[in-house]
């Protein structure tokens, strides 16, 4: 190895060194290393906005399974519900209907009542003024002679001291 | 620099042998003369290997030229002449500012071309470049590269001046691209993104969180960043046996002197309360302080020279064993040693790119963790 002058290399070494260190550091490490870690904090903050995100899709799920389950129950109860008023309407309606029957019938008899009580005090008076008519011209027809009503009033007046 | 003395010293033994007796042969001072004899010599020099001819084929002289710098950029030999690409020569002389190509020496590395700019004139030698001068004096004494009377200061683009602004130019389009891509697109990254993206975030997440800490490692990621990709590219570009990479910048102790050096700064500049108490009131009985002190202060300088040393010894070792199992096809003078050297090569190229990635791993994330020493918040020793 031949001593060719140090101060040549140890000179040109220092200056190219130090302006290759200041224009690396300005040119490439500077970017360089601040894109790098810039992609690191990006990617980090991907993977936990992403497991933030698989949280709330669980919890998501978990809401829907909830709802759907609270969907169901009460659906359930609304049928059941549904079958209980209708039970109920058809029983208050068919004890309304006896009730509205009962009564019914109980008008229609006490009306019928009337009705016959009415016809009967008709057909009494009716019987009544027939019977008087009958007898009237009965009478009329018995006592057209002297003697018939002689007769009678004797029979009546025999009836009469029987009595 | 243990490591590398025994091999230059022995390429200089070499050459200065080599000189003495050309100069010895030639006693002028022409420089006209010179340059025509410098020629001549070139031609059996150059090409050692392909003419089978002229000097003998010197693994070390090889190996030496190949991990060390050099004013041009040596791309082939064709026909004997070597193929260079000429880098400017920027010198700071007695009289100024002198700058001239390297081709001016006409691939002369031997001290005989004397090259004239404005009055001065000047010699290669070694790779070294000196007042001619004063070469002539010195040059029978042995070279002293560090003598500022004999030389000028050189501030030359050398070839791993160029190739580390290759690496640079590379490394600020394919980042820049990247950071503009993220201004479109803020999904995941797609493409040049999506390859880099991966290795800046290990350099992040592996290096610079677990040894400085969640809340102060963000100040300090452009500088681990940038010097994991560029000591990586380097390593690489090292690798690459052909214009224009395989140049040994990060082989190079000087180069990873100013590294280990800055990341000493930084250091020292973010140290807290704790690191200094630590240093200078260690949890020892009072006596022991002045034993204390220089440990401690040693210790500050250990960290960032073994961080020196171990990339450039890394680097240069991958650089010599590759050149070496090359080298034992020209040393056997045998093709048939070539598939054999080829496998090894092979091997052991697939393995300097391992270490290529595994030095830069570790250059950085010894410095983050020397950083993360000194920012410390809590004392527990």
């Amino acid at each position: 190895m031949n001593f060719t002058s140090p101060e040549s290399l140890i000179f040109w070494t220092t200056l190219i060194f130090l302006v290759f260190f200041l224009l690396m550091k300005k040119l490439a490490w500077k970017p360089i290393l601040g894109a790098v870690k810039s992609r690191e904090e990006s990617i980090n903050n991907a993977l936990a906005s992403a497991e933030i995100a698989k949280k709330e899709l669980l919890n998501l799920k978990a809401d829907n399974q909830r709802l759907l389950d609270e969907a169901r129950a009460e659906r359930d109860t609304m049928l059941k519900e549904a079958r209980e008023i209708k039970e109920k309407i058809i029983a208050d309606a068919k004890s309304e209907a006896q009730i509205q029957g009962a009564k019914m019938i109980d008008q229609a008899k006490a009306s019928i009542e009337s009705e016959k009580n009415a016809a009967l005090a008709e057909l009494k008076s009716q019987v009544s003024d027939l019977s008087v008519e009958i007898a009237e011209k009965l009478l009329k027809a018995e006592l057209s002679n002297k003697a018939s009503q002689t007769a009678l009033v004797e029979k009546m007046l025999d009836e009469v001291k029987l009595n | 620099m243990a490591i590398s003395k025994k091999p230059v010293s022995f390429i200089v033994a070499t050459f200065v042998g080599l000189v003495s007796s050309i100069a010895l042969a030639n006693p002028t001072t022409d420089s006209v003369q010179v340059k025509t004899e410098v020629a001549h010599e070139e031609h059996h020099t150059a090409a050692p290997a392909a003419h089978g001819e002229g000097k003998e084929f010197s693994a070390t002289e090889l190996i030496n030229s190949h991990i060390g710098d050099a004013h041009d950029f040596h791309i082939a030999d064709w026909d004997g002449h070597p193929i260079s690409l000429a880098l400017p020569i920027i010198l700071w002389t007695d009289n100024g500012l002198k700058v001239f190509s390297s081709a001016e020496f006409h691939h002369d590395n031997t001290g005989h071309h004397v090259v004239s700019v404005d009055g001065e004139s000047f010699v290669r030698y070694n790779e070294v470049v000196y007042y001619a001068d004063k070469f002539a004096e010195i040059k029978d004494f042995g070279m002293i590269p560090l003598d500022f009377d004999v030389r000028p200061l050189n501030f030359s683009i050398t070839k791993n001046v160029f190739s580390m602004l290759l690496s640079v130019i590379v490394l600020l389009l394919l980042f820049t691209a990247m950071a503009r891509s993220y201004k479109k697109n803020d999904k995941a990254p797609k493409g040049l993104a999506g390859f880099l993206e991966p290795l800046v975030l290990f350099v992040r997440d592996e290096i610079a969180i677990p040894n400085i800490g969640h809340k102060k490692y963000a100040k300090y990621m452009p500088y681990l960043l940038t010097i994991f990709f560029f000591i990586w590219i380097n390593n690489l570009i090292g690798l690459i046996p052909f214009f224009p990479f395989s140049s040994n910048l990060t082989g190079n102790i000087y180069f990873t002197f100013v590294m280990a050096f800055i990341t000493f700064m930084i250091t020292t500049a973010s140290a807290n309360k704790a690191y200094w108490g630590h240093i200078f009131a260690p949890p020892v009985p009072k006596a022991l302080y002045p034993i204390m002190w220089p440990v401690e202060i040693i210790g500050m300088f250990t960290k960032p020279f073994a961080l020196m040393i171990r990339l450039f010894a890394n680097i240069t070792a991958g650089h010599i064993i590759i050149l070496s199992l090359i080298s034992l096809i020209y040393i056997f003078k045998s093709v048939a040693i070539a598939p054999v050297s080829g496998a090894f090569v092979l091997f052991m190229s697939v393995l300097e790119m391992l270490v290529a990635a595994l030095q830069a791993y570790v250059f950085t994330l010894l410095s983050a963790l020397f950083i993360g020493q000194a920012v410390e918040e809590h004392d527990h020793h």
